[in-house]
């Protein structure tokens, strides 16, 4: 497998990109109601890009620590044409993404693909937005892809229409929109202090920034990292994500349980490499708000997790609680626990999509039950009327092939669907055995023995709030799911058994099957993980790296090569 | 120039970020509107403001900056107006959309109780 990677390597870099692309631009190109041939070729797709995105792993975990894949799209001169990047982070990225991705794709190819002309397309630009955010290496394409990511999850927000979709698609745009603006004024005003937008040529300007502009300069990071932050859901920018990801269709709202990482990621990526001990006057900048932010979303998220009985409203808080985690622990910049906070990230992601496609399967197999007891705000969440329809007359609408596409109902549904309930509890909620687990364990081991000051100070009773909150968050998840899990699964109800689907089934199943094989080989994952923290501390890899990497010689630039700068290694 | 142009940029924001939190849809995309157009032009503003700058390569030009217009945030407000336009059609369609399902035009979907 590395043999293929190191083979196809300098551009294996843009095929994540280029996959989903081209994938959209076919899928663009057929009948809008060929459903199948459509989930097939968007199926094919999810699967390629889940197999690029391991290649790319298996390479940038076999080199030593500092291994770069640097690519120049454009082959322009370094500091002047884009870049992508690829390192153990983005590639651990792109893999998590990739089976999230993947998994829903195989849930909503069940039925919710129906549900509107563009769903397959959509799916692949929101693919390609998310690997594009993931290896990007400048500002400038961070912004684009950024974009691309946001339109594509406004489309996916929206399919299915209804009522609640679109009112909470509304803010969401309306949100994202003004994110959009903070994300281009800090870009601005970064480029105007350092006169670059390359995010390695930034990081390293940025010791030589004068002492005049060096407050314009953060002022230009701390606009930029408004806008990730309200991606990223730190409390107070959080309050769109519950009811937004609640109302938007399961397959979308699972994949959405990624756009969140993004934030998290970029704002890893910057403060490890633009704020390390090398950043001169500006090393550390912004940690502290990352911690008191991330400590007020964990709580956040915690409590607000007791506000609702609805499974969708709970995996958003979910979303919430893992995100408030991660920014805490990254806050305080400290390898181990930046190590630990990347094993606690993919478990916790997939751990919510799973349960983000469980919600969906507990609400439709309670949705009689559910319509008395809701809270004024789950009001409306009926089926919206394209699937209404398919659901009436659904055994005489199927021809032969849909059927064998969507399986058939597994009987012992209802158990089925309680196991799978308890793996997600475990997850979100970070108890043994399974992965989250091992996360949150590694967190509070690295966070607890600097803790064993002496003395009450006050600053050391600060530092015991984060790991009790990560411990109480997890208690708050457990009460608030065994409560619903009780009302759903206990509650003695006259109806018949739930229709579960195979296909519908299998990728809840997968992704909790991920999560155990990630604690069982816990010990690989989390060397990996070490890896890609200590290379993460030492920013300097990644510059020289980047600032290095020379366009291949061409006929037309071969002359302007030899005559500027050092001769372009073939 | 430098106090014309702050002061486009000032005004712009201000009312887009007033409209922006206004109850109507139709004052919410003006005040998007709004503010992207103040974001644009602060873009612009970051490649710092020249009078009669060339701004293509000419010949018997040095080739610096101090002697051109800087493209870099050129290309990026034509990117973000390009992004800014596309969105603004799309709330749009979710504006009439809303509009639609709740027949007001509440960015929540209900009348106000005044």
């Amino acid at each position: 497998m590395r043999a293929l990677a190191q083979a196809l390597m300098p551009h294996l870099i843009i095929a994540p990109i280029l996959l989903p692309l081209l994938t959209a631009c076919l899928l663009l190109l057929l009948d809008g109601r060929r459903h199948r041939i459509r989930g097939m070729i968007g199926l094919a797709a999810a699967l390629a890009n889940l197999v690029i995105a391991a290649l790319l792993l298996s390479w940038a975990g076999s080199g030593h620590p500092t291994a770069y894949g640097v690519y120049l799209p454009s082959n322009w001169d370094m500091p002047f044409g884009i870049v992508l990047v690829a390192d153990r982070l983005s590639a651990l990225l792109l893999l998590t993404a990739a089976i999230v991705a993947l998994m829903a794709l195989l849930f909503a190819v069940a039925r919710w693909h129906k549900a509107g002309a563009h769903f397959h397309p959509l799916f692949q630009i929101q693919i390609m937005g998310l690997n594009g955010a993931f290896l990007t290496g400048d500002l400038f394409n961070l912004f684009v892809f950024f974009e691309v990511m946001l339109a594509a999850s406004y489309g996916l927000l929206l399919h299915g229409s209804g009522p609640s979709r679109v009112r909470t698609g509304l803010h969401y745009l309306a949100i994202n929109l003004v994110a959009s603006s903070l994300f281009l004024i800090g870009a601005a005003l970064i480029y105007g202090v350092t006169g670059t937008l390359n995010m390695a040529d930034i990081a390293a300007r940025i010791p030589q920034v004068a002492t005049s502009d060096r407050a314009l300069l953060h002022a230009g990071f701390a606009v930029l990292g408004v806008a990730f932050l309200a991606k990223a859901a730190m409390w107070p920018l959080n309050f769109w994500l519950v009811p937004a990801y609640a109302a938007a269709s399961a397959p979308a709202a699972a994949i959405f349980a990624l756009l969140t990482k993004v934030g998290v990621y970029v704002l890893l990526r910057f403060s490890t490499l633009m704020f390390s001990e090398q950043a001169g006057a500006s090393a550390g900048f912004g940690s502290d708000w990352l911690l008191w932010g991330g400590t007020a979303t964990l709580a956040a998220g915690a409590f607000g997790m007791f506000s609702t009985q609805r499974p969708g409203r709970l995996a958003g808080f979910a979303v919430i609680v893992s995100s408030g985690t991660l920014l805490a622990v990254l806050g305080l910049a400290r390898p181990e626990l930046t190590a630990g906070a990347l094993y606690y990230l993919p478990s916790s992601t997939l751990g919510v999509a799973a349960f983000f496609l469980l919600a969906e399967l507990m609400e439709r197999s309670r949705s009689a039950d559910v319509a008395g007891a809701r809270a004024p705000e789950d009001e409306e969440d009926h089926l919206p009327f394209p699937l209404a329809e398919l659901e009436l007359d659904k055994d005489v609408n199927l021809d032969e092939d849909e059927e064998m596409l969507i399986g058939h109902a597994i009987p012992a549904a209802t158990a089925l669907l309680g196991l799978a309930f308890i793996c997600c509890t475990l997850l979100v909620a970070g108890l043994p055995p399974l992965s989250s687990f091992i996360g949150k364990f590694v967190l509070l081991t690295a966070l607890v023995p600097g803790l064993s000051a002496d003395t009450l100070h006050v600053e050391s009773l600060l530092t015991w709030v984060l790991p009790v909150l990560i411990v109480v968050s997890g208690l708050c998840a457990l009460v608030a799911l065994s409560r619903v899990g009780i009302r759903f699964f206990w509650t003695p109800v006259d109806r018949e058994a739930p229709l579960l689907r195979v296909v519908e089934f299998v990728p809840i199943a997968l992704l909790v099957t991920v999560c155990i094989v990630m604690s069982v080989r816990a010990e690989p994952v989390m060397r990996y993980a070490t890896a890609t923290a200590e290379a993460l501390y030492h920013p300097a890899g990644y510059i020289d790296a980047v600032l290095s990497a020379r366009p291949r010689p061409t006929p037309t630039n071969a002359e302007r090569l030899g005559l500027q700068g050092p001769e372009a290694t073939p | 120039m430098e106090i014309v142009l702050a002061c486009a940029i000032g005004v712009l924001t201000a009312c887009g970020v007033w409209l922006l939190l206004r109850p109507r849809t139709y004052q919410v995309i003006m005040g998007l509107s709004l503010l992207g157009y103040g974001v644009n032009l602060f873009i612009f503003s970051m490649g710092r403001l020249a009078l009669d700058s060339e701004p293509v390569l000419a010949p018997g030009v040095p080739t610096d900056l101090a002697h051109y217009t800087d493209p870099m945030p050129q290309a990026l407000v034509l990117t973000a107006i390009v992004i800014g336009f596309a969105m603004t059609a799309l709330f749009l369609v979710v504006l009439l959309a809303q509009r639609g399902f709740f027949g007001n035009d509440h960015v929540d979907g209900r009348e106000d109780a005044e």
